[in-house]
Formats: structure tokens, sequence, C-alpha cells
């Protein structure tokens, strides 16, 4: 109770939980759309090629406020995704390759930068390389207070363009023959996109941030078909695994935030491919369990029935369990008899020999057909 | 250049040669992501090893890591045959969780071990020269120069005796599965080949620059030239040649040797990329704006023979009415249309109208033989 009380007394461990679920629920939401639009490795890209963005807006400011840090940040990721689609328009290179070649060589750049500003700055530039892996515990109220505006701008604009984005995610042919901008809506939901990433650099890192766009929605789109469903549920899983790894990675020592978020968010998507109701691995197992155990009985009993059907009167016709079961050579006859009496669709005689009952009989009417 | 400076640059280009050799093929097969993934998903492999071992140099090390790169794709694969993630999902899903795994094994046990994220990230190039490979006390030279000098001439004898195979079943995977080729064979024999590289690599110039050489040169390669064969030297060309670019850059600015490498790769693709012939930048724009000018020549040559022997004739023909009713184009665009059909002699003026040449008689039967070949409804 410790930590509950802790979460709304101590105001550091307040700003990082905070901190942390608005960048879960902004990337989040953000991340259904890239999922779905197969964009997922985009933001690997934006993330890296966020660090030469971070580094220059510190070089020409001197400045390391938040919003400043975040703009640089924005801008060049931003710059990274226009020229991957500029090298896949023009070229024959396809979108992997542009993607992995933008990403090394901004993020080169970035330590190129880091580089230069550690040998002549001095102690000014100190921290900027917390935007490797990300570091909760230096997030400070000012951080906390551009993240969520950004952040809620973000939600706002989508939520006021829903339909559009909709539209462009499963049709966007369709979307265009209605006369919508496509080209135009295609650049407003990327910039959603990295200014999503972007939010969360300090926290996670640029080498990490990826994951928080990728898993929550890969996790929500488990439980769900419905896109309003997958964008909340997959806000929700953000915010609750940003909340729970930079809570546990300031309690903890030695447990750097980036790496421990992901890995939270990661055990979530792996819960939800498991145990998901429908989509789910346990499920899929179930009902293929079920499935086998119903043509077993199926065909078990439409093989009495065709035994029964031989004689004048049908009901009164016991069988061997030895006959059904050169009719059917795959085991589990027995089982499928036994089901079949707990049906009450079959019954064993006293010998041991086994008929249907009427109900059986008009059922494997129903099974076998008129025909035989 | 001093000795340390030419030792430097000799792994740069060495590691670039053995990077690029395996990229082209990543690159081919659409898979070029992998090679971010595999190089970030080996360092729990290396944790591990070095937690059971505490042995920096144990061959363990690569071993284990050169798994943990097979690993990735297995997970990526089984993921994506589930079919309940995509594969860009699936491959966005597992990399950052291995590594965060990797970095998570490492920092809780950062006080006894000597492995510092920052340097598995960005690679420590400048120290490279003091790690030697010392043979019953004579000094062979730097121990990352024997290491990738042998990973690259792995891959090339692997490339070279399995030419035929690689290349049909990147290719054609349908045909050589149809041969008795076996492509998931070499399909994971080539993940193996791109694992053992990146291992190497990244102890050597650290993960950023492993994805930089194995795409970069092989991203620029692919627009100089279509045969597999001149790819291949190209790529390993270009990526020695950023490398060394990139080196010469580092040394003078003094900054980051990986970083400025990654820039170098940047700045070669940027080179070919805008200037490659046929393929570059500049010479599809000024394809696009030559054929937009054949069009539009065309087009006029189309109308005027259209119109030619009809009753207006002489209306339609003057230059006037084309920017009017029928076609639509500004003055200014129908005099560059003009006179550009002029010039090649398509047309010649008579007064002030305009009359087909035979030439231009010609380019309009052919471009509306060309239309009206086309089966209806297309």
């Amino acid at each position: 109770m410790t930590l509950l009380s802790d979460l709304f007394t101590d105001y550091t461990l307040r700003t990082v939980a905070l901190g942390s679920a608005a960048l879960g629920l902004v990337a989040g939401a953000l991340g259904a759309f890239a999922v779905l639009r197969r964009q997922s490795l985009l933001g690997d890209a934006v993330s890296h090629a966020a660090l030469p963005g971070i580094v220059l807006a510190f070089m020409i400011t001197g400045a390391k406020t938040p919003l400043v840090l975040v703009t640089g940040a924005a801008l060049a990721g931003w710059a990274a995704s226009l020229l991957v689609m500029l090298v896949v328009r023009t070229s024959r290179i396809k979108l992997d390759t542009a993607l992995g070649l933008v990403l090394s060589t901004f993020f080169g750049l970035g330590l190129l930068l880091l580089s230069v500003v550690q040998h002549s700055a001095g102690a000014g530039q100190a921290g900027l390389d917390r935007f490797l892996f990300g570091q909760a515990a230096t997030l400070v109220g000012d951080d906390l207070r551009t993240m969520s505006a950004l952040g809620a701008l973000v939600l706002v604009v989508l939520t006021l363009m829903w339909k559009e984005f909709k539209l462009l995610s499963f049709d966007p042919a369709f979307a265009g023959s209605l006369g919508f901008p496509v080209r135009r809506l295609d650049v407003l939901l990327t910039t959603l996109l990295v200014i999503a990433i972007v939010i969360g650099l300090q926290t996670v890192g640029v080498v990490l941030m990826s994951a928080m766009i990728v898993a929550p929605a890969a996790a929500a789109r488990q439980w769900t078909d419905r896109l309003g469903r997958l964008v909340a549920l997959s806000g929700a899983f953000g915010a609750i695994s940003g909340l729970c790894g930079a809570v546990l990675s300031s309690l903890v020592p030695r447990l750097p935030t980036g790496p421990t978020i992901i890995l939270v968010v990661t055990t979530v998507t792996l819960l939800s491919l498991l145990l998901a109701p429908r989509r789910g691995v346990l499920a899929a197992r179930l009902r293929a369990a079920r499935q086998r155990r119903r043509v077993r009985i199926e065909s078990v009993l439409a093989d009495l029935y065709r035994l029964a059907a031989q004689h004048r009167e049908p009901a009164a016709a016991p069988h061997d369990i030895d006959a059904l079961r050169t009719m059917s050579p795959d085991a589990g006859v027995r089982a499928g008899l036994k089901q079949l009496a707990a049906q009450d669709l079959a019954v064993a005689d006293p010998d041991g020999r086994w008929r249907l009952t009427e109900a059986g009989l008009a059922r494997g009417r129903e099974l076998v057909g008129g025909s035989s | 250049m001093s000795a340390p400076q030419l030792e430097i640059l000799a792994i740069a280009v060495v590691t670039a040669a053995g990077c690029a050799l395996v990229g082209v093929f990543l690159m081919l097969r659409r898979l070029a992501m992998l090679s971010d993934a595999i190089s970030h998903a080996i360092l729990p492999g290396i944790a591990v090893a070095f937690f059971v071992t505490h042995d920096l140099a144990s061959p363990w090390l690569v071993i284990a890591a050169a798994l943990t790169g097979l690993l990735t794709v297995v997970l990526v694969e089984t993921l994506t045959r589930s079919r309940r993630l995509k594969e860009d999902a699936a491959m966005g899903l597992v990399f950052p969780a291995l590594f965060s795994l990797g970095i998570v094994l490492i920092t809780r046990h950062a006080g006894d071990v000597h492995l510092d994220v920052d340097a598995v990230l960005l690679g420590e190039l400048a120290f490279a020269p003091f790690e030697r490979f010392v043979v019953g006390g004579a000094d062979l030279g730097p121990r990352h120069l024997w290491v990738m000098g042998g990973v690259t001439l792995l891959n090339l004898l692997v490339i070279t005796v399995f030419f035929k195979e690689l290349k049909l079943a990147t290719f054609d995977a349908g045909l050589a599965a149809s041969l008795g080729l076996a492509p998931a064979v070499i399909h994971y024999g080539l993940m193996a080949l791109v694992s053992v590289t990146a291992v190497g690599a990244f102890d050597a110039v650290g993960l950023i620059l492993v994805v930089a050489l194995m795409i970069g040169p092989a991203a620029a390669a692919y627009l100089l030239t279509d045969r597999l064969g001149l790819l291949l030297a190209l790529a390993a060309l270009l990526g020695a040649l950023a490398a060394g670019l990139g080196f010469a850059l580092a040394v003078w600015i003094d900054a980051s040797i990986a970083g400025c490498m990654a820039v170098g790769v940047g700045l070669v693709f940027a080179a070919v990329f805008l200037t490659a012939p046929g393929r570059g930048l500049i010479s599809v724009l000024r394809r696009r704006r030559r054929q937009r000018w054949e069009f539009a020549q065309v087009m006029l040559a189309i109308h005027l023979l259209q119109h030619e022997g009809g009753d207006e004739e002489d209306e339609e023909s003057r230059v006037e009415h084309l920017h009017g009713k029928h076609v639509g184009w500004t003055p200014a665009f129908t005099a560059r249309v003009v006179d550009g059909a002029r010039q090649r002699g398509l047309v010649e003026s008579a007064g002030e109208r305009l009359r087909l040449t035979e030439r231009g008689r010609a380019a309009a039967g052919r471009a509306l033989s060309g239309v009206s070949a086309q089966p209806a409804g297309s």
C-alpha cells in the first residue's frame, strides 16, 4: 500500500507515472493505425531519426527545455519519413530498404553530432544521451506539461479526423474516389505518429520507442475487430505498460526505464496472443479439439447408422464394436460411443454390443442422408 | 596516416565488404530490416553466454549470439505464420523485446561485467587497434581485422560456391523448390550467414554501423546494375568507399567514427540516388519532363491529323485555337509544345496555320494505332 500512497504524495513518482502513462496512451492509440497500415517499422525509423534533431536543437538554441528538444526531434523524424516516401516513390528501392537506410544514416548523424557536442560543450550537454535508452526519473513537471499538451493535441486531431483516418487505413483507393485528399491525410496521420513517438523519447529512448508503437496495438488487435475498440484498448495497454514499467524502473535500482517498459508491454502482448478469447492461441487450440471430438462422434454415429440401415428393424439391431473399428480405423471408436451414450443417441446391450436409440437413428439419417 | 588509423580503416573496409555481400541478398528478399532486427537481438545471447563463461573472448559468446540471431528469424516467422500478426509488426515486436532483455541483463550486472551498452550500440572502432591477435608471442595485427577478414572470406566463399542456388532461390523461390533446391535450407543458411556477419561486425564497429553497412551500399548498387554478380561487387566497393569517406570525416572533425561512417554510407547513397544513370532522381525527373513534352507534341500532331482535310481544318490548325476550347493548354505551354514539335520536324508553319509534316503524320498515326490496338474496355 505504500506504493499506492507514494503515487499520490511522492512528486517524482507521480510525475514519472503520469508521464509514462501519457506516452503509452498516445503511442498506443496512434500505433493502432501504424500496425493496421503495415507501417510498424516506420516507427522504428522515425524514432531513431529523432536523435540528430534533438542534438541539433540543443546545438542551435543551447537550451534543453523539453519543447525545444521535442520540436527538433519531431522535425527530424518528419524529415526522415518524408525521405523514405521520396526514395520509395521515385526509385526501385523497396520500403524495407529505404527504412533501414534512413534509420541508420540519421542515427549515425545523431551519434556524430552527439560526439561533437560532447567534445565542445562541456557540462552543458550532459543528459542528452539519456535519449538513447530513456530515463523516467529525469521527468519533471515541465516535461509532463509538454507531453500532456502534445498528447492531447494528437488525440483531439485523431478524434476530429476519425472518419477520414478510418477510411484511409482500410481503403485508401475508395477514399480517393470519394474526393478525400489521400496524400495530405497520409502526411497528417504520419505527422501525428511522429509527435506520438517524440513524446516518449525522453522516457523510453530513441532505440526502443518503436516497440511502444507496435506492441500495444499488436496486443489489442487480438481482442477485437472494431477500430474504435482497437484504438481505445491499444491506448489502454500502452498506458498501463508505460506506468508499470516506469514505476518499476524507478523503484528498483539499476533497471533502465526504456527496456523495462518494453519488456512489460511485450509481456502484455504475449499474454494477449495466448489468451485472447477468439484469436488467442489457447482459444484456437480448444476450438480445434472440440471440432475434432465432434467429427469423431459424428463419424461413429454415421457408421452405426449405416450398419443399422442394413436391417429391417434398425433400432433392434446391435453391432459389434470391432465392426465399427474396421469402418473407422482411426482411434477413438470407444470414446465416441461413450459420448454418444452420454447424449442418449446410442445404448450398449448387456453383451457389449451397441445400437442406436430412436434419437440416434434420426440424427444418423440427418448425417448420412436418405441415399444409403 | 598513423599505423592505428590505418588499422581502423582496414577493419572498417573489410567489415563493409562483408556486410555488403549478405546485405544484397537481404535487400533483394525484402528483408532489409532483418539486419536491424538481428543485430539488435544478438545482445541477450552475448549477455547470457558471458554470464555462463565469464570470459569476453570466449567463442561461446559468438556462437550464442549467432544462435540468438537465428532465433529472432524463427520467432518472427512463427508469429507471422500464426497469422495473428503481420510480418512488420512481428519484427517490430520481437527485436526490441530481445534487445531490452539484453540491456536489462547487462545493466543489472553492470558491476561485474565489462560490457558497456553505449559501446555495443555506438561501436568503439577507435579502440579496435588495442586488441591484438597474438600467436605464440608474435603480434599478428588487430584481432577484429582477423575476425572480420575471416567472416568476409566466409561470405565470399559461400556466395561463390552457392551462387546459382542463391540466385534462383532469391528471384524465383517457386522454381527453386520445384527443382529440388530446398529454399528453406538456403533461407536459413543465408540467415545464419547474416547472423555470423552481424555478430562479428557488431563487436568490431557497433550495432548501428552494421545496419548501415548491410543496407546502404546494397541499395546504392541496386540503382546502378541489374546483374547479381556486379551488384555484389559494386555493393562491396561502395561500402568500402563509404567507410573510407566516413573515416576521413571522423578524423577531420574529430567525431564518433561509427557515426561518421554511417553518415558516409548515407552520403554515398545520396550521391548515387541523385546521379545514377537511368535510375537516379535527376534522370528520372528529366525523363518524366521529356515524356511530358513528347506526349504533348504527339497530342498536337494527333489534333492536326484529326482535322486534316476536314471543313474546320483552317480554324483548328491555328496556334491560338489550341489554347482555346479544344486542347485546353495555356498559351505559354502551347508555344513551347509548338516550338518543340517544329524542332523535331513534326509540324511546319504555313502562315498562321500549322501543317503536319510526313513525319508528324506518321508519329500521330503510330500513337493512334497504339491506342486502338488496345483491347476494348481496358
